[in-house]
């Protein structure tokens, strides 16, 4: 390992920009003669749209344009998709309702687009909306699972009557009842995996530009895959077709899921911008952001585990109901089902098991893929179940865990996933050992002499992700390839530039791609620059979600530069007047083997375009490649995280004491890069167990809209965390890299409630546990306490 | 429209606004000064923070008349030209930003705080003065070990 | 927001005479996210930032007078204040955040009356007489109800006269998202005589917790407030906290304010 190589802590060639407020995002680009969009959005969560008056606002100061559903569907702009088809138990198509980018005839939650007001000035384009008279006749709202499935509930979308969007499942049920026939003890669990608003700093934004000279559209916005953006807005939503519509993904301020899909405002601006001739902006406001960017979560499980002798785990069984809200957002369909149930095995031997997901429409926010999206919530029941089984049993939660762990690889589910590699025994160990696990007790008794409760929990997580294969989600419904495309331009001076569908939004890709093609090429890390997040520069990609650029984006990049190595060989060989075969390549020089003959890298690929030496009818100039990967696995990540906290009854406020995480996600490029990953992953955890959640009241109303009643982590509800790793590497991918992003939002949340409940005694507490929460159910183990 | 008038990174800057006009509005509309960001709308997050006359403030509470005749800084004006400040430098060193988003107005705040608290700082007292910044990448983690090792730098260089 | 005039006030006579219909503008921070939110739509702004007798803290061994316009931080850091009630100090070294102690002031935050705000407790607590461009109110006539007090149309709060007390405390429960008060319990003693003030909880704003200052004006010590309870009648309850965990948690922050 070099300073700068594979494995180095390498510091960020991106944070120059970032830490002198140089960097560049949406909201920083202003295009000549812009106007300003505000969307006027609904006020109540269902109500049919009778009548629609701009009469008034038209005639505000500075107004430009208003536009409504009506005028999307005159000008045909179709409407916005779901990219993934699931099948009901009875093999029919679910029941996805129509999704137009401005609502036409009918809102369906509370922000639903309703209009936007285009104007001179943001602030003139808010005061005209104000204007605007929407004459609504107003329906009963459903705004959570139950009501929405009650009988004679309001049907949302005509094509789903009783508002169910589909009834599916996965495994094998005969088995799994015969399981739990045979079971010696079955520990049931009722969930609830709390509605999340993913809240990335930087809020959505999009500036739509129309070029009438080439009759071309620019599009900058916060999106994590820019490509597949203008995929939607050209083959589904018809904007433009792809060689006339440009994607720019400048700088993005975080996304977490939550800009991997393609909404309205971006659909509208850009789609505007030529009926109006002006380019359009549009800002998110915090509260726009609460109220329209899709939220993740929110299930409601009841699960059974069956166990044998020996807390030997003997089956499964689970069923979800995931609230879909009022639409169905670009991949919202998977994360409930594929992204979800394949995980419930967990890192455990599970013979048999069988899960049911029944999706319903609510008259709420769109909920879709957010940070981990259905991994966290498998995760969240399996881990609950074991350490509640454990406790039931009268077995340390650690010592179950081990008797239950997968041991040989590869190892094959009852829920499709093939596990290739791993070793969850290793992690567990050196988890307890960093952790100090033996000294709980004691500190348990120091908490107590002070009035303290004291618990600790674990969570031994697994995830799939690198996603993933494109054949195998093409067959669970997938309506697009997962691969990922690299191209290396070597330019004749011998600096690099990479151009890679990935997108980063804080995930560092500029300084580890680096990494990779430095220590490859054997030229100095400034030497290589990354490019990505343009449509026009770079070659079609799938961007960055579901912790895939290491193991998908960078094993792209790895092939092309396989096939620029082969082509600069033969460059070579020329230059050296050597045969090919008997050049080699080695810290960024190319000899001849057996002799002290020479060249290093900058001057082949000088050669390369300079073509003196050799035919350019034999070898092509240049020196340029390309590749496009496509994993042949998920990959599978997996540890062990143990959450310790302290309780004061008194209040029930809970401070977490210490943390240790021990992640296994095979090789790594850049483990201070990784490690903020897991640091971020963490917070996010442990912000929904213990402080997030989106709450609608009966009507539909969003009651926290803002950072005033939605609870986002600060930096004194959280420790330091001690982050450890071990190493299994991947075996479907070149780098052995299976990808970190997600781990900690997956692991942690169980590791904050079993440490909860096994501070109370008892299982009785739901996410978030609230200060409030927490105090009720703390009173039962203050007596218990007080009786010891 | 109202006059407002006030030095800007060491600059006089003076123009006719709206009085509705935020200070964050002023500095990113009127003078491109884009390092300030804006998170929220409710001065929870932290994204716009700016020193007013030394003293960190929330430039997206803050209305840009009120601040006529001050002097301000942004993120723009940590720098001496090509030279980091130090604690620009402990974030780039510990890893303390990801997305960069929340980034100007931490290590605005960071500032803040060892101007007021001093060069030693321990973990409890950083993340307590951290309450008015929202970050959501990081977990905190390294910008509280950046913030401790720029506020020890910050002593061996003269302040700003 | 909507948009508005602006009239840099250079005085308090100026200030009182142009504010018409319109608000007062100290530190902002209530008001102009109220505004951003078009919650709030007055027509014209008075700006008290430039008036400079309104401005700066001063002891007469009997009584602390901070003038409105001081800032959190001001009240914080000052060492007159350290001196005088160094409980109040420490109240203002809590409020918000560090950025909004910058530039809240003491005056602004008195005159809105949040329900959620921490002076008003102190104000109550300490039996503070509110110094206005036309007359005195006492603590006790002052405040009116959720961000309703005695202020006619146009008075303007020049500064408030805190008397000297024997002691004064003040804890608070936050609310966890806002960083408001959910419960604020201030407790000062003076003589035999014990005050205490509740902010952040009541379904009225802040009130004086009667049964707890006759309790410790019996005998000063947090045991004294052993199976005190507020009704949970008194309280507001929301999504942060029902009315019965508020009230419970008055009793808490109670025996905090008193040391336990």
């Amino acid at each position: 390992m070099t300073a700068t190589g594979i494995g180095a802590p390498v510091r960020r060639k991106e944070d120059f920009r970032f830490i002198t407020g140089k960097g560049r995002y949406v909201d920083d680009i202003n295009r000549p003669g812009q106007a300003y969009a505000y969307f006027l959005r609904s006020p109540h969560a269902h109500a049919t749209i009778n009548k629609i008056d701009t009469s008034a606002a038209l005639k505000e100061p500075g107004v430009v344009a208003i536009l409504t559903g009506d005028d999307v569907a005159a000008d045909k702009v179709g409407g916005l998709i779901c990219g993934w088809m699931i099948h009901n138990k009875d093999g029919s198509p679910m029941k996805g309702g129509a999704h137009p980018a401005l609502a036409h005839g009918k809102v369906r939650y509370v922000g639903d687009h309703v209009a936007v007001v285009i104007a001179e000035t943001l602030a003139q384009a808010r005061d005209a909306s104000e204007k605007i008279e929407v004459d609504y006749g107003v329906l009963p709202a459903a705004a959570s699972i139950e009501s929405a499935r009650k009988a004679g509930a309001a049907a949302i979308h005509d094509v789903a009557p009783d508002n169910q969007v589909y009834d599916w499942h996965i495994g094998d049920k005969a088995a799994a009842d015969a399981a739990f026939a045979q079971a010696k003890h079955v520990t049931k669990l009722d969930i609830v995996n709390n509605r999340l608003v993913p809240n990335p700093m930087e809020p959505r934004a999009a500036v739509g530009d129309y070029d009438m000279g080439s009759d071309s559209f620019t599009l900058y916005t916060t999106s994590q895959n820019p490509h597949v953006a203008r995929l939607v807005l050209s083959a589904f939503i018809g904007i433009a077709p792809e060689n006339k519509l440009r994607v720019i993904a400048p700088d993005v301020g975080g996304g977490f899921g939550s800009k991997i899909f393609i909404y309205a405002e971006e659909t509208i601006c850009v789609w505007a911008a030529k009926k109006v001739g002006r380019p359009v902006k549009w800002t998110s406001d915090r509260t726009e952001a609460f109220l329209s960017d899709a939220h993740g979560r929110d299930h409601v499980t009841h699960a059974e585990m069956a166990l044998g002798d020996n807390g030997k785990i003997l089956g499964l069984r689970v069923k979800t109901r995931a609230n879909m809200g009022a639409y169905l957002s670009t991949f919202a369909s998977s994360v409930p089902t594929y992204l979800y149930a394949p995980l419930l095995s967990g890192q455990y031997n599970i013979p048999a098991i069988y899960a049911e997901v029944e999706a319903v429409y609510t008259n709420t926010a769109p909920v879709d893929a957010y940070r981990g999206a259905g991994r966290p919530e498998a995760t969240f029941v399996i881990e609950r179940l074991a350490e509640v089984a454990a406790r039931e049993l009268h077995m340390d939660p650690a010592e179950f865990r081990r008797r239950n762990f997968v041991t040989q690889f590869p190892h094959q589910t009852p829920v499709i996933m093939a596990y290739d590699a791993g070793d969850y025994d290793a992690s567990l160990t050196l988890a307890q050992k960093m952790h100090d696990t033996a000294g709980f007790l004691a500190r348990k008794a120091a908490s107590a002499a002070n009035g303290k409760l004291r618990g600790i929990g674990y969570s031994a997580y697994i995830e799939a992700c690198g996603i993933a294969p494109s054949a195998a989600v093409g067959s669970l419904g997938a309506g697009v390839g997962l691969w990922e495309s690299a191209e290396v331009r070597v330019n004749p001076v011998g600096t690099v530039e990479i151009l890679t569908g990935s997108h980063s939004h804080g995930q560092g890709h500029e300084t580890t791609f680096a990494q990779l093609v430095s220590s490859r090429l054997g030229i100095p890390l400034e030497n290589v620059s990354i490019v990505h997040g343009d449509t026009d520069k770079v070659q079609m990609g799938m961007g960055t979600y579901g912790s895939r650029s290491g193991a998908v984006g960078m094993s792209a990049i790895v092939k092309a530069l396989d096939k620029i190595e082969a082509k600069a060989k033969k460059v070579a060989a020329h230059v050296l007047e050597a045969a090919e075969g008997d050049i080699e390549f080695k810290d960024g020089k190319f000899t001849v083997k057996g002799t002290d003959k020479s060249a290093d890298f900058g001057t082949v690929a000088l050669n390369a375009y300079i073509a003196h030496k050799f035919n350019g009818q034999e070898l092509e100039p240049g020196l340029k490649e390309s590749a496009f990967w496509d994993p042949t696995n998920f990959t599978f990540p997996a540890g062990v995280h143990i959450c310790e906290l302290e309780i004061d009854p008194a209040t029930g406020v809970i401070k977490i004491d210490r943390w240790t995480a021990v992640d296994d996600f095979g090789n790594v490029i850049n483990p201070m890069i990784v490690e903020g990953q897991v640091h971020g992953g963490i917070a996010q955890g442990v912000g929904q167990a213990l402080l997030e959640g989106a709450v609608y009241d009966e009507s539909g109303q969003l009651l926290t809209a803002s950072f005033m009643d939605y609870t986002m982590p600060r930096a004194d509800d959280l420790p330091s965390y001690n982050v450890g790793m071990t190493v299994t590497p991947c075996p479907s991918n070149p780098l052995g890299i299976k990808g970190c992003g997600e781990a900690g939002a997956i692991a942690s949340p169980p590791a904050v409630i079993n440490a909860i409940t096994n501070a109370l005694g008892h299982e009785n507490i739901t996410m978030p546990a609230t200060p409030e929460k927490v105090w009720r159910a703390a009173q039962s183990a203050v007596r218990k306490q007080a009786a010891e | 429209m109202t006059k407002v008038s006030m030095t800007v990174n060491g600059k006089a800057v003076s123009a006719e606004i709206e009085p509705r006009t935020l200070l964050v509005q002023f500095l990113r509309d009127h003078l491109r000064l884009t390092g300030t960001h804006v998170g929220c709308d409710t001065s929870q997050c932290g994204a716009c923070m700016v020193h007013v006359d030394g003293r960190a403030v929330k430039s997206c509470t803050t209305l840009a008349v009120t601040v006529d005749g001050s002097h301000v800084t942004t993120i723009e004006g940590l720098a001496k030209g090509d030279k980091l400040h130090p604690m620009q430098e402990a974030f780039r060193e510990h890893h303390g930003l990801q997305c960069g988003f929340c980034t100007p107005g931490m290590i605005m705040s960071a500032v803040d705080i060892v101007n007021r608290k001093g060069h030693n700082l321990d973990e409890a007292t950083i993340r307590h003065e951290l309450e008015g910044n929202i970050c959501r990448c990081t977990g905190y983690h390294n910008i509280v070990k950046a913030i401790a090792d720029g506020a020890k730098h910050m002593a061996s260089t003269p302040a700003e | 927001m909507y948009a508005f005039t602006h009239h840099s006030a250079t005085s308090i006579a100026d200030a009182v005479k142009s504010v018409g219909e319109g608000k007062y503008l100290a530190g902002g921070h209530t008001l102009v996210p109220t505004m951003k939110q078009r919650l709030a739509m007055p027509g014209n702004i008075v700006d008290l930032n430039k008036v400079a007798e309104l401005k700066g803290v001063s002891d007469n061994g009997g009584v602390l007078t901070v003038k409105a316009m001081t800032r959190h931080y001001e009240v914080e850091n000052s060492p007159v204040v350290q001196k005088a009630i160094p409980g109040l100090a420490k109240l203002a070294g809590g409020i918000g955040d560090p950025q909004v102690r910058h530039r809240g002031t003491m005056g602004g935050s008195v005159a809105n009356n949040d329900p959620a705000a921490d002076y008003p407790a102190a104000v109550l607590a300490l039996n503070a007489t509110i110094v206005t461009d036309r007359r005195r109110i006492a603590a006790d006539d002052y405040f009116k109800g959720l961000f309703t007090t005695a202020l006619e149309d146009s008075e303007l709060i020049t500064a408030i006269e805190f008397p000297h007390a024997d002691s004064f405390s003040y804890a608070k429960f936050r609310n966890p998202a806002s960083l408001y008060a959910m419960v604020g319990v201030a407790i000062a003693k003076k003589g035999g005589a014990v005050r205490v003030a509740v902010t952040g909880a009541g379904s009225d704003g802040v009130f004086r917790w009667k049964e707890a200052e006759d309790k410790l004006a019996a005998n000063f010590t947090a045991a004294a407030l052993d199976g005190l309870a507020v009704s949970p009648s008194r309280v507001n309850g929301d999504l942060h906290g029902s009315a019965e965990y508020r009230a419970h948690l008055i009793g808490v922050m109670a025996k905090r304010a008193m040391g336990a």
